[in-house]
């Protein structure tokens, strides 16, 4: 068991350096979804009460929002949005791929620092979820789209939540439901957003979203 | 039971006011239900709500007071919302358009009355991780009121909002996990539960984890360096809506961090918080006094004067003691006078058409003067002259400053306090002075319907004012049991 | 110590086979009979007893340059060990002299190209360069993390543990090093997707582009090199799959043979399904072996 937990882990871990070094917006979506879904099978692995439902359903719930809902929903505003099919990271790809490297270390540093008092829970599981996390505020930093921000946030979402299911396994499954319908709802508010600025400024560079300032020049 | 009406009659009212097509049904039907949630609000006030420990929702005395923050400035605002509304409204001239289901204002009131369901959602979660999906949820409720005009910049801004808000809040939600962890012993994270026990909780966690719930939440309070969505959403959203995010919105997600806060008190990390809270603080107000010195456009001054509310609050809370009871008198005196001064600015951006104060000239004079008063008044009540209840909480933050011989702090507190003072008043006497408001064309609609316009921020000024005239006793005890939870004396 | 100096002598003698069976997959993927397996002997033989033409604009180190770069290779090759039995020299440390070899007989490569003054053989001594920059930390921390995992600080050492045996605890380890050495393998040896060996397209070429100018003697030491270290690289990859040796050395050394062809055949196969990257792409790739191998590095300090 432990065994597959780690190799979930690692693969969560692999995808993450694989969304910073991919350059097409379909490619990082389908990342994300296999993400998703990689981390929403941790509650059946990672479980404090043998025999209970509320894995079961967690897992469910989640894997079908995140490996299936939002996807669709990203793929529709891809669709409908018209956009160039291209990343556009700042920085560059190889760089992205770096920090990954650097963010998995800084995670992992971090985790050192934070000893859990639990021996049970898989050595890996903080480390990878602080690098997941990271990677996403760092996607949503770099990347200049508005859906690929998006996307960083799923990806800092499933970091959260394989902490959460790494540490810990009982959660209450309301609390669980709700948390993931909250996000469900801000991916879904997102994605309008999207449509409304596709339609509105006929781009969804969030770059050249810079009508709101302070230091304004003479008009 | 009242806790749950609270919460469910302004969700169910606002489900079904998207559904409704008639203007006017719907603009009563907001007064009616944030009349009902006053109401409501009174009676818990009065006879609490049999406080059930192990209840996920409940008041204590700080959800109380933040409660009634929020339902006293929902109900100024759905009376302003009245003429505001229609005021926005009435030179759409489609018909259709305006009678068709889900048209703006629909959007417009259901989500303001959800908003009004969330706000009242986090300030009853005894449980931080319910307390968490309030907050994220009034993200979501409020980001299609900052939309309604539909224009470019109010996009943007919703943007911004949205990305911003929801990054900082999944931060926050990441700090939850972490006092889970500390906390591992437990399976439901209830406030009262975890204080309780908080001598046992695991250190290093909980420091860790009040320090994602401070960043977490602190973006979504508009603390420097978090607070790049605020001046944009402020600006950009309609008058009555930008009145809710600063005066009640703000207050909520505070409460998200003075939650994590307790539990740290009772573990015995106060000073730890205490100094986050001191340099954050501070560094809000200088921020804030930096971009108001400088700008240009009236609504962003007075979201960065939330900005430099926001960082007095937290720094009064930081330095403790008799200066957490301070830090509440602030909050109560910013979130009506700020609600206000919105209202106001509301009311001369229908007038003048524009939010840059270069054109803005002599809105004393004419057909303005009424809202110009008003808006001298409401500065002077926001810098924090007396009789301004401001001022009480200002001046109580101070003393205990001094008292703790903390001379330095108290000499940064005041500069910045300063420099905001000639900043907002340069911004305020240029738009007074200079000749004489333009008539405009008497056709002009705000011309003829500034009844509640004028009085609901007149009144939440009188209520200010008479907060630092005569602070009454019953206030006073529930403010000092607040202060109480919040380890000041 | 007649084990040693025979699994020397195999290792000599066996590498350019290794490429018969990795032309002869892709001749079968491209629906071709292909070359004999022995057609790299042929080759190098031919080559042997040819001169050699050299433009007058070289010096001396045109020549060192192929001789250098074998006798590195072939150094390198007393390091490695055998289907899990140690090499003919073993020490602490001898997988960072093992990299400098590698090092080295590229210096001399690359200076020997440099050395023709030809701006086509400039051009693919700069992408050689540019491209070891990456690939080499990626070696450095695979290594590593191999050493780390076994406890082991020579290659005798780690290579007849029976790694295998750490795999289940290790597995993601392995898993991620696996493949930051293979991307590394495939790059060190020019194979698809990173350098293309059968073309002559100069404008793409990278390690066949800085050889162009080498002819007869010289130029049959550098496949001859090529050959070896398509070998050692190699071990290191099927070395990984070893069990600790208990079969008897003949036993071992027939399987270690077959895979060894396995290997081989996998490359065939990755070249005849894989296009080639573009250049500026090829960074890029190298990069993932970078990153796997310092995230599998990191893994290792766990614990």
């Amino acid at each position: 068991m432990t065994m597959w937990v780690d190799f979930i882990i690692v693969a969560v871990l692999l995808l993450d350096l694989m969304m910073l070094s991919s350059s097409r917006i379909r490619n990082c979506i389908q990342i994300a979804a296999v993400q998703g879904t990689l981390v929403g099978l941790m509650p059946l692995f990672v479980e404090s009460h043998p025999g209970a439902l509320s894995p079961v359903v967690a897992s469910f719930f989640s894997i079908f929002l995140k490996g299936v809902v939002f996807p669709w929903l990203l793929f529709r505003a891809l669709r409908e949005a018209n956009i160039r099919k291209e990343v556009e990271p700042i920085g560059g790809y190889p760089l992205s791929l770096l920090m990954g490297v650097v963010m998995f270390a800084m995670g992992f540093w971090l985790s050192k620092r934070l000893l859990y008092p639990d021996p049970f829970v898989p050595a890996l599981g903080a480390p990878v979820s602080f690098a997941t996390f990271f990677t996403g505020v760092f996607l949503i930093i770099s990347r200049m789209k508005a859906i690929t921000q998006v996307i960083g946030y799923l990806i800092l979402e499933n970091g959260i939540y394989l902490f959460g299911a790494v540490f810990l396994g009982g959660q209450s499954l309301l609390v669980e439901l709700a948390i993931l319908l909250d996000i469900f709802a801000a991916v879904f508010v997102m994605g309008i957003t999207i449509f409304h600025i596709n339609r509105e400024f006929d781009h969804i560079d969030t770059q050249k979203l810079s009508e709101l300032k302070d230091i304004i020049t003479s008009k | 039971m009242l806790t749950v009406l609270l919460i469910t009659v302004p969700l169910l009212l606002g489900l079904v006011s998207f559904f409704i097509r008639d203007d006017f049904k719907r603009r009563v039907l907001i007064v009616v239900c944030s009349s009902a949630h006053l109401v409501l609000t009174g009676l818990v006030w009065g006879n609490g709500d049999g406080v059930n420990p192990g209840a996920w929702f409940a008041f204590d005395h700080t959800g109380v007071v933040f409660l009634a923050i929020t339902s006293l400035l929902f109900f100024g605002a759905s009376f302003y919302g009245i003429e505001y509304l229609s005021g926005e409204n009435h030179h759409e001239d489609n018909k259709d358009e305006k009678r068709r289901l889900f048209s703006r204002e629909a959007v417009f009131s259901g989500c303001f009355l959800l908003f009004l369901s969330t706000m009242t959602f986090v300030v009853a979660s005894q449980h931080l991780a319910v307390l968490w999906v309030g907050i994220e949820a009034t993200t979501l409720a409020s980001a299609p009121l900052i939309y309604f005009h539909r224009t470019k910049r109010s996009l943007e801004a919703t943007w911004k909002y949205l990305l911003i808000c929801s990054v900082g809040i999944a931060v926050a939600l990441l700090g939850v996990f972490f006092l889970a962890v500390a906390d591992h012993h437990r399976e439901e994270m209830l406030l009262g539960q975890m204080i309780a026990s908080a001598r046992d909780i695991n250190v290093p966690w909980l420091k860790a984890a009040f320090l994602l719930l401070f960043v977490g939440y602190g973006t979504k309070m508009g603390l420097a360096p978090f607070h790049t969505w605020l001046p944009d959403a402020h600006s950009e959203a309609p008058s009555v809506v930008s009145a809710l995010l600063s005066g009640a919105l703000l207050n909520c997600a505070f409460l998200g961090i003075l939650r994590g806060y307790q539990i740290c008190i009772a573990a015995g990390l106060q000073s730890y918080c205490q100094e986050i809270f001191i340099v954050f603080g501070l560094v809000s107000m200088a921020f804030a006094a930096v971009f108001i010195l400088g700008q240009t456009d009236y609504k962003r001054m007075l979201a960065y004067s939330s900005v430099e509310h926001m960082g007095m609050i937290i720094f009064g809370i930081g330095v403790g003691e008799s200066a957490v009871f301070g830090a509440l008198v602030n909050m109560l005196g910013h979130s009506l006078t700020k609600a206000g001064l919105f209202f106001v600015a509301g009311n001369i951006l229908s007038y003048f058409g524009t939010k840059r104060i270069a054109d803005i000239q002599g809105i004393l004079t004419g057909k303005m003067r009424w809202s110009g008063a008003l808006w001298m008044t409401g500065f002077l009540l926001i810098t924090g002259t007396p009789p301004s209840g401001i001022f009480l909480g200002k001046f109580i933050i101070l003393k205990e400053t001094l008292f703790q011989g903390r001379n330095g702090l108290a000499v940064v507190f005041l500069a910045t306090l300063g420099v905001i003072f000639i900043g907002m008043a340069r911004i305020f006497i240029m738009m007074t002075l200079g000749g004489t408001a333009p008539q405009g064309n008497q056709d002009n609609f705000y011309n003829r319907n500034t009844f509640l316009r004028i009085w609901v921020p007149a009144l939440f000024f009188v209520l200010v004012i008479t907060l630092g005239v005569y602070f009454p006793y019953w206030l006073k005890s529930a403010l000092g049991e607040v202060a109480h939870e919040l380890g000041g004396g | 110590m007649p084990a040693k100096i025979a699994q020397f002598i195999l290792v000599l003698t066996l590498s350019p086979f290794l490429f018969g069976v990795l032309n002869r997959t892709k001749a079968f993927f491209a629906g071709r009979k292909g070359s004999p397996l022995l057609q790299l002997y042929y080759d190098i033989f031919k080559l042997l007893r040819k001169g050699a033409v050299y433009s007058t604009t070289t010096t001396w180190v045109f020549i060192a340059g192929p001789v250098v770069s074998l006798s590195a290779v072939i150094t390198a090759s007393f390091l490695i060990p055998w289907a899990g039995h140690p090499a003919v020299i073993q020490f602490d440390g001898d997988i960072i002299l093992f990299i400098y070899l590698l090092g080295l007989a590229r210096f001399f490569t690359v200076l020997a190209a440099l050395d023709t003054g030809s701006s086509f053989e400039g051009m693919g001594a700069s992408r050689e360069m540019q491209f070891a920059l990456f690939a080499e930390p990626a070696l450095f921390l695979s290594l590593a993390s191999l050493a780390r995992v076994t406890g082991q600080m020579s290659f005798s050492g780690i290579f007849s543990t029976g790694v295998i045996n750490f795999w289940p605890v290790y597995g993601p380890v392995f898993f991620l090093v696996f493949g930051a050495v293979f991307i590394v393998f495939l790059a060190e040896n020019s194979r698809i997707p990173v350098d293309d060996p059968n073309t002559h397209l100069e404008l793409t070429m990278i390690h066949e582009v800085m050889v162009l100018d080498h002819g007869g003697v010289d130029f049959a030491y550098i496949l001859y090199g090529a050959a070896v270290k398509f070998w050692l690289l190699g071990t290191l990859l099927a070395g990984m799959f070893l069990g600790a040796s208990s079969r008897g050395w003949m036993m071992d050394s027939a399987v270690f043979i077959l895979q060894m062809s396995v290997l081989a055949v996998i490359v065939g196969v990755v070249e005849s399904t894989l296009a080639r990257l573009r250049l500026l792409k090829v960074p890029h790739f190298l990069i993932i072996a970078l990153a796997l191998s310092a995230v599998a590095f990191i893994l290792t300090m766990r614990s």
